[in-house]
């Protein structure tokens, strides 16, 4: 499969009242062609900022992207996206990367009709003109699931449904047919039969578009019916990476196990605890130059103490970034 | 939209209703109402006849009424001062009050909203400091004292302008200037916090996520959802200049409803203290509503309901 | 199962000390130029209005007929002996510009002080109370708010007379429904973020709740408006004196001293001006002070580790 997107080596830090919050600790990962990538972790673990970093969509003070590559290719040309200027990465944002974030209420301007919000981006990458923009828009609309959509363009977001402006916003991502669909979680907000509905909606259009999606999560029960491929990060890293089967199956990295063990199972006795991982999120305000998650590690020891672990290779596409390993009962080899 | 505007309108109308007794009560905090009006060295006699002719004397219900269905036929009394009919009066120092208080408010939008627009897309930045500056020296200089500033730099060094009076076109900048910045200064920081915390929002996330450019965001974005905020402030503002007047116009000699105030007040002529006070909250209350029926107008929120 | 070599460290909790806590705020003025400004602003206000006696180099009353009209020192005819000029009187203006501070900080801050204490009183039952008193009494505060204010307080100065204590009173009594409106706001905030409700529900009695809870969340807003409260009742008693409305003219009063001025404005400004610009920078000072008191009070921008 062709590598539309590679990044290597992000770091973004803010710099806030009360220091420097490192949120991207050197992130590597490829996105391919038609694939969708999920993007597992806790709130602070960078999913987002990670995903936001490579088109300048962080707040830029107190934000600043310091280190890293992210080489788009499409076909013959490829760009890194985090040598463009804001000129021009703005011309790729919309037209070649579309977005779904999470909260379709305030993600959508309350003043304009839905259908301009959609048309927008044609009649600006795309050259439409607004008629031209307009019934195509209406088509979109009709794609989506929106019924009575040429009517429907002239609404407002809040005679909408929630699950209907989550549609909108997907029209709003796809309008030009972007080659990477970034999703932010976006059935967070949702109902779970609304959920699933967004679900198979993206999948059709992604198998539509031929687009790849990123889909940034913290339920790994969305992912399991969803992803091709799984990225699990934990304070700014990249902790383990593996195509989907490959992660519940044989899960590497003791965070992944911890998050693995706390999904609730519909067949469990009842009698067991429900497990949890102790401890809490770390602190971001420092530089890292351990393990992120040997404090809550059961099997860290010296080096977890010492290093920031590599992501090591442990199995076919499947990385894990740790020095122990569980299965063995002790320190990895090749490590 | 219609239930939202009946519901205002009777709020204004109960508002009104509201103004009315304080306005009554007003001048009879201290008592007998005789004795604010007429001078205390007067003798009795003439202290009673006037009580009579006023109807002073009479149960307080009786008076208030009284007023109150005067006020319904547009009839305020005639002024102690002047013998006039103060209805009279006040229509015929309206115009001058409304020219100046829409010069001021012309003055404050022209200045105020491009800077604080500006200020709020580009926080931090230089014009962002100096529009910072100048709303917050607007807002607390006293208007009077920048009135005779004004006229001390303007008028008398530099000739520029008239000191006094309505003679001539130009009169009107100098007073106009002095009582629009006060406006001018709290507007520019409303605009801008309009505008910064409207960029904080998810949908201007959601514009930028489309790639459109900034001047499509500030324009097709920032501001329709900055203008419903900023229409009711300055139809608000535009209240407070009809109704702040009074010291510009005393200082500049400007023929309007502030400077037959000031006269009404040193010459203890209460009737038309009332009338004139009445006068201009009928107005306040007024525009507050048009302020409300323009809010409903422009945000589709209220015009489209549900 | 391998052992962790180092429990997790928490580091320990020490109780700031005063000069922990002083520092701070010292690093908080420091981040931001306007609020020093302000609070020295402040400060000279306060240090001129206890310290008056000391601080004049001459009495404020005493007349000098031979030094009347003197200009500032910087012009020519000056002399340091009258650093800011004399008045028709002779008096000198610097000594009357420091003494009038005591009436602007006087009013500003007894009317802040009745305001609040009537607003939050009413601001608490409206909002803790809720059903037909909170109707009533927001019914009352949106009449209030709505009446244009310099009307209103022009004319109720005018028919009690001419005091200070007078003064106090009005402002304190028309600005309460702000703060009125803002506790209600804040109340109304705080029970409906739940941990009210959850102190009801295991039966915490409703004064714990209000000491608690309530207040605490209040003080943060209500220091704020009350600084930008007072700078605007600085700014209105000047009005007042202007317009002799205030206190009696022995009395120095910076409104009475621009409005003494006045006739001989085009020939001798610095007796309007100067006092005009003291009301200016008193007021302003004032605002900077607030609006660095907002900042730094924001629970929104309050961080744990404090």
């Amino acid at each position: 499969m062709e590598t539309i997107l590679e990044v290597k080596g992000l770091v973004t830090r803010f710099y806030s009242i009360d220091g420097v919050v490192h949120a991207i600790n050197g992130v590597n990962f490829e996105l391919y062609e038609g694939e969708t990538l999920a993007v597992v972790g806790e709130s602070g673990s960078g999913k987002s900022v990670t995903m936001m970093s490579l088109v300048g969509l962080i707040p830029m003070p107190p934000g600043k992207v310091e280190a890293g590559e992210a080489i788009f290719s499409t076909g013959e040309t490829a760009i890194d996206l985090l040598s463009l200027s804001e000129e021009g990465i703005r011309h790729l944002r919309g037209s070649q990367i579309g977005f779904i974030f999470q909260d379709p209420i305030s993600s959508l301007n309350p003043t304009m009709t839905i259908g301009k919000q959609i048309a927008e981006s044609m009649t600006e990458h795309l050259g439409l003109s607004t008629s031209a923009a307009r019934s195509r828009t209406v088509e979109l609309l009709r794609n989506v699931g929106i019924p009575d959509a040429e009517r429907r363009y002239s609404s407002y977001p809040h005679h909408f449904s929630g699950g209907m402006r989550q549609r909108v916003m997907i029209a709003i991502a796809m309008a030009c047919q972007p080659k990477i669909v970034i999703a932010d979680e976006p059935t967070t907000a949702l109902d779970v039969t609304v959920q699933a509905q967004i679900v198979d909606l993206v999948k059709r259009l992604q198998e539509q578009y031929g687009a790849a999606v990123v889909w940034i999560t913290h339920d790994l029960g969305v992912v399991a019916g969803l992803a091709d491929r799984v990225l699990v990060m934990y304070g700014g890293t990249v902790v383990e990476s593996a195509p989907v089967d490959e992660l519940y199956e044989n899960p590497q990295h003791p965070y992944t196990l911890g998050l693995l063990k706390a999904i609730p199972q519909l067949d469990a006795s009842g009698d067991e605890k429900l497990e949890s991982i102790e401890g809490s999120p770390p602190d971001l305000l420092q530089e890292l130059a351990l393990c992120p998650f040997a404090p809550r590690c059961a099997y860290a020891f010296d080096r977890c103490w010492e290093e920031l672990p590599p992501a090591i290779k442990v199995g076919a596409q499947h990385t894990a970034a740790c020095f122990y390993d569980v299965e063995k009962g002790g320190p990895r080899n090749g490590a | 939209m219609q239930r939202y505007l009946i519901s205002r309108f009777v709020q204004s109308i109960l508002l009104l209703i509201g103004v009315l007794i304080i306005i009554f009560f007003m001048v009879r905090l201290t008592g007998d109402p005789t004795s604010l009006m007429v001078a205390k060295e007067a003798p009795a006699e003439q202290r009673e006849a006037f009580r009579e002719a006023m109807g002073f004397n009479r149960p307080l219900y009786v008076q208030f009424f009284d007023y109150a269905f005067g006020i319904l036929r547009g009839d305020f009394g005639n002024s102690l001062h002047f013998r006039q009919p103060a209805t009279e009066l006040i229509l015929q120092r309206l115009p001058p009050t409304i020219q100046l208080a829409t010069a001021a408010l012309i003055f404050a939008i022209v200045l105020a909203v491009p800077i604080g627009i500006i200020g709020g897309s580009n926080p931090g930045s230089f014009i962002d400091t100096a529009g910072r500056t100048l709303g917050l020296v607007g807002q607390t200089i006293p208007n009077f004292v920048l009135a005779l500033i004004f006229i001390v730099v303007f008028a008398v060094k530099l000739g520029w302008f008239p000191s006094f009076g309505r003679d001539t076109a130009i009169s009107v900048v100098l007073p106009a200037i002095a009582l629009g910045v006060g406006s001018m200064g709290q507007l520019v920081r409303l605009t801008r916090s309009a505008v910064l915390e409207i960029r904080n929002e998810d949908y201007i996330r959601t514009a930028r996520s489309k790639g459109l450019s900034q001047i499509a965001i500030a324009s097709r974005h920032v501001f329709r959802n900055a203008a419903i905020a900023l229409i009711s402030v300055i139809s608000v503002q535009y209240g407070y200049l009809l109704g702040g007047s009074i010291y510009i116009e005393t200082i500049f000699s400007w023929p309007g409803l502030g400077n037959l105030l000031q006269q009404a007040i040193a010459g203890r002529d209460f009737v038309l203290v009332q009338a004139i006070a009445f006068f201009i909250a009928f107005f306040v209350v007024a525009l507050n509503f048009v302020a409300d029926m323009a809010y409903s107008l422009i945000d589709p929120r209220i015009r489209y309901g549900n | 199962m391998a052992t962790t070599s180092e429990s997790i460290q928490f580091d320990e909790y020490v109780e700031p000390t005063l000069w922990d806590r002083i520092a701070y705020v010292g690093r908080l003025l420091g981040r931001d130029r306007s609020g020093i400004i302000g609070m020295a602003l402040f400060l000279l206000l306060v240090v001129s209005a206890i310290f008056a006696p000391v601080i004049a180099p001459h009495d404020p009353l005493q007349q000098n007929l031979r030094a009347a009209k003197q200009p500032p020192v910087w012009e020519e005819g000056g002399t340091w002996e009258f650093p800011l000029g004399t008045d028709n009187l002779g008096r000198d203006i610097l000594s009357r510009i420091i003494f009038g501070s005591r009436v602007s900080l006087t009013v500003g801050f007894f009317g802040v002080l009745i305001a609040s204490t009537l607003g939050l009183v009413a601001g608490l039952v409206a909002g803790y109370v809720g059903g037909r008193t909170d109707s009533v009494i927001t019914g009352i505060v949106n009449l209030f708010l709505a009446i244009p204010y310099l009307v209103f307080v022009v004319v109720f100065a005018a028919v009690l007379g001419r005091s200070l204590i007078n003064v106090i009173w009005i402002f304190g009594i028309t600005d309460s429904p702000i703060f009125a409106r803002v506790t209600r706001g804040e109340v109304l905030r705080i029970r409906e973020s739940g941990y009210v409700e959850s102190a009801e529900s295991i039966g915490v009695s409703a004064t714990r709740i209000l000491f608690d809870h309530i207040l605490p969340n209040l003080i943060g807003p209500l220091i704020t408006l009350a600084t930008f409260e007072m700078s605007a009742m600085i700014f209105y008693e000047a009005g007042l004196s202007f317009l002799g409305l205030s206190v009696p003219p022995s009395v120095p009063s910076w409104g009475n001293m621009v409005q003494a001025g006045r006739q001989l404005l085009q020939t001798h400004w610095w007796i309007s001006i100067l006092p005009g610009i003291a009301i200016a920078i008193a007021a302003f000072g004032m605002n900077l002070l607030g609006d660095w008191l907002r900042d730094v009070l924001d629970p929104r921008l309050r961080r744990s580790r404090n």
